[in-house]
């Protein structure tokens, strides 16, 4: 009996602002000019993507009471930017991550539902939450949000903004809305029609029980951590690189849904991933390395210690030892990037690493940071990648290109083609929207606002 | 006075406002067509009160389907975030490679602010006293980054100079902003600012922060005050008042054909209606209003809403403008490509590069 083998989804991200992204390499265009996004997003609709990912920062990291230096830093505005790229593809689905805390529902719904007529259909946010009193002092509410509340109010946000999608009914009639709930009070008239897909796509991203919790019960797809590339994804993003603990993850998120009425196949997970490509399995490990090697700059080895250790740390050699003294615990040391957990737990263990292998501060730095998820021949990588989705560890992935603007060319160029060939990606866009390409079901309309 | 009754260059906009269009391709049509006639720039109006698309979100839809137009969308300061709509507009400048303006409104009832859920509605000149700090907070988020804070230096490591970058501390009366923007310094160092400056609250503010102050006016009398009043206010707040560009805003209803009305601007002048001052009449005759009031060095130029944007945007690209350009008044093509080039306006040097003082 043949079965159809399951095809992947697959996402281009553009980008980010970290060390992940190597902007030492002569090939590295612009981050804020149009044409790196135009390029990325051609790039992959050229590859048959299903979408395109940009993330959101809303306050420059600082470190040591200064703005961090060393990473690519400053973006544009997401929804703006999607807009343009709308003009500049016609299929390829278009991601913006907006943060619930900072924002208001009536507003965004009216942004996504914007987007989401003036592409036809190819609408998508990323719901991510803050609790950062840093992040705050850039709006008017500032940091006022409990850390427990950050997913009760993305919760409710999501909520808020499906009754206004769902308030005009697909024959193009108005409906006055009213929501009253613990975090938004509010009532009146939407003034954007139904968008095409309905419901512009919802994704959640993060790996913490709320998070999956938040993704059961309201995403359509998910945008999970993998602990390799230097820095992983989401906020709170644990390790479950290998396919084992991608078999669990899935699982478990898989089976929250059916709580809320839902079927595995109405919430995709997309792990997001790096990829690095050699003619040979050796070329490929040592381009790795370069490239770890690039990320990790002597300056971004000490900044990586002093995370760490909580202290400033300027005055040793990153081609030296690691520092005798103990880590300072709950240092503010940098603000507005992800936390890395129990600060001292992690010194010990970078001390016996470089114990064991003699290794200097910036070679320790990179062992422990973790190598790309995907490194080898186009061959070699298409057959895991596929391996990964029929095993059920993940139903696609979001790539991470390490080059801005032309880092997803060479996957596009040798790897999808390879996919196509063993029947694990698509050959043409069937649909219009986002949620055909994704397989999503559309939402029914509410019968009454 | 401090009018400069040697005129300037002539401006002319127009609005691309249709009932309730949500696809792109009619908003990308009227934007072509006025491009292809030179305009200065177009204006798409927002309001959470009556149906209507994003109208940042679809001028930057438009942006890349045009190349010299300037593309002015309304945002409002009254429900929104000021960091985000900054963010907003500075992203619109760096999609259209320059061609950004904004359009500063409030929303002024309550059936908004309830849309909202976060405040009641308060007096316009409330409203317009924050919409004056969100411009403020806007133009020093812009210059947050100065122009080169970008070195990719690999010798040390960094990728900025993060002595170019700055925090802009700024405490208003209802809400605060730390800065720096998350957005680099957009092509024009500061997007271009226009405040209808018709209402009295809206004044100071426009004197203050426009670059373009527009006027609904029905005489050249009533145009003349308003705009020498707001260079009076410029010049107080310390502006040189020739970085004022007044457009007068009217209404045109050009369905009446294209026959010639009598010389001169008195036969089909505007009149005053409910909607606001509107010109009815043929191409030919509005030309030669315009040329009247801009020759009179009343106005910078004009901004235009046509009723029927489809038909009248048309007659006004093929007949009015160009019956100016005929005559040698307005540009035939655009020697710029940013709209403060098209407007004649400089870049703004930055308030925290070092020769500019505080940081």
């Amino acid at each position: 009996m043949t079965v159809r083998r399951k095809r992947m989804h697959l996402a281009a991200h553009f980008p980010g602002v970290n060390n992940t992204t190597v902007w030492a390499d002569p090939r590295s265009k612009s981050q804020i000019d149009f044409s790196s996004f135009e390029h990325l997003a051609r790039t992959a609709e050229r590859g048959l993507f299903d979408f395109f990912f940009l993330a959101e920062g809303l306050r420059l990291r600082e470190h040591k009471g200064r703005i961090h230096d060393l990473d690519v830093v400053g973006r544009p505005e997401s929804l703006t930017v999607l807009n343009a790229l709308a003009g500049v593809t016609e299929h390829l689905g278009l991601a913006a991550t907006v943060n619930a805390t900072f924002n208001e529902p009536y507003e965004l719904a009216r942004r996504l539902a914007t987007l989401d007529h003036l592409s036809g259909g190819r609408a998508a946010w990323n719901v991510v939450t803050s609790s950062d009193a840093f992040t705050g002092e850039n709006f008017r509410r500032g940091g006022f949000l409990a850390p427990a509340d950050r997913y009760t109010r993305a919760t409710e946000f999501v909520d808020v903004a499906r009754k206004l999608w769902d308030s005009w009914t697909p024959e193009g009639v108005s409906r006055p809305f009213a929501h009253r709930g613990r975090h938004f009070d509010v009532a009146g008239e939407f003034t954007v029609p139904r968008p095409p897909q309905g419901h512009p796509v919802v994704i959640q991203a993060g790996d913490s029980a709320e998070g999956r919790e938040f993704a059961a019960s309201t995403a359509d797809a998910v945008f999970s951590g993998w602990g390799s590339g230097g820095y992983p994804p989401g906020r709170h993003s644990t390790r479950h690189g290998t396919l084992e603990a991608g078999r669990s993850f899935y699982a478990d998120v898989k089976r929250r849904l059916k709580k809320y009425g839902r079927s595995p196949g109405d919430l995709k997970i997309m792990p997001g991933v790096t990829v690095v490509l050699g003619d040979t399995a050796a070329e490929a490990q040592e381009r790795a390395a370069e490239i770890r090697w690039q990320q990790v700059s002597p300056q971004n080895a000490i900044l990586a210690l002093e995370q760490i250790w909580g202290v400033d740390l300027s005055a040793y050699d990153p081609d030296g030892p690691l520092p005798e003294i103990d880590p300072v615990a709950d240092s503010t040391i940098t603000q507005g990037r992800t936390r890395r957990g129990d600060t001292v737990a992690v010194a010990e263990k970078w001390r016996a690493l470089s114990k064991e292998k003699g290794l200097s501060i910036r070679q320790t730095v990179i062992e422990a940071g973790g190598r790309q998820s995907f490194i080898g021949t186009p061959e070699a990588v298409a057959a895991e990648l596929d391996a990964y989705v029929q095993k059920e560890a993940a139903d696609g992935f979001i790539l991470q290109p390490l080059i801005t603007a032309v880092g997803l060319d060479e996957f596009v160029d040798r790897v999808v083609p390879l996919l196509q060939e063993r029947g694990a990606f698509r050959t043409e866009y069937q649909g219009a929207t986002l949620r055909s390409h994704l397989g999503l079901p559309d939402p029914v309309p509410s019968l009454g606002a | 006075m401090t009018s400069s009754h040697g005129r300037g260059l002539l401006h002319l906009a127009a609005a691309l406002d249709q009932p309730a269009v949500f696809d792109a391709g009619s908003h990308i049509e009227l934007a072509r067509l006025a491009e292809r006639g030179g305009l200065d720039f177009v204006t798409l109006d927002d309001t959470f009160a009556r149906p209507g698309p994003d109208a940042l979100a679809v001028l930057s839809r438009v942006a890349p389907a045009t190349a010299r137009i300037g593309l002015v969308p309304t945002v409002t300061t009254t429900h929104t975030e000021p960091f985000h709509v900054q963010a907003a507009v500075a992203t619109l400048d760096w999609v259209s490679r320059g061609r950004a303006g904004w359009r500063i409104e409030v929303s002024t009832t309550e059936g908004e602010a309830r849309l909202f859920g976060r405040r009641h509605a308060v007096t316009a000149d409330e409203l317009w006293r924050e919409a004056g700090e969100v411009a403020e907070v806007a133009a020093r988020l812009w210059d947050s980054w100065e122009d080169d804070a970008e070195i990719r230096d690999l010798a040390t490591g960094r990728f900025i100079d993060r002595d170019k970058l700055h925090h802009v501390d700024f405490t208003g009366t209802g809400f605060s902003v730390k800065g720096p923007s998350i957005v680099p310094r957009p092509p024009q160092g500061h997007p271009v600012r226009v405040v209808d400056a018709t209402e009295g609250h809206a004044r100071r503010t426009a004197a203050q922060y426009a670059d373009v102050a527009l006027v609904r006016a029905a005489s050249p009398a009533q145009a003349a005050a308003v705009r020498d009043q707001l260079r009076q206010s410029a010049a107080e707040f310390g502006r040189n008042p020739d970085t004022l560009r007044v457009l007068v805003s009217l209404l045109v209803d050009l369905g009446d054909g294209e026959h010639a009305a009598e010389p001169g601007h008195g036969g089909g002048g505007p009149r005053q209606t409910v909607q606001g001052p509107l010109y009815r009449g043929g191409p030919v005759d509005l030309a030669e209003l315009i040329a009247g009031w801009h020759a009179d060095g009343i106005v910078d130029g004009f901004h235009l809403t046509p009723i029927e944007p489809r038909r009248d945007l048309e007659r006004l690209v093929n007949g009015t403008v160009a019956l100016l350009q005929h005559r040698g008044l307005f540009r035939t093509f655009y020697p710029g490509s940013t709209l403060r080039e098209h407007l004649g306006l400089a870049r703004p040097a930055n308030r925290y590069a070092v020769t500019g003082g505080a940081s």
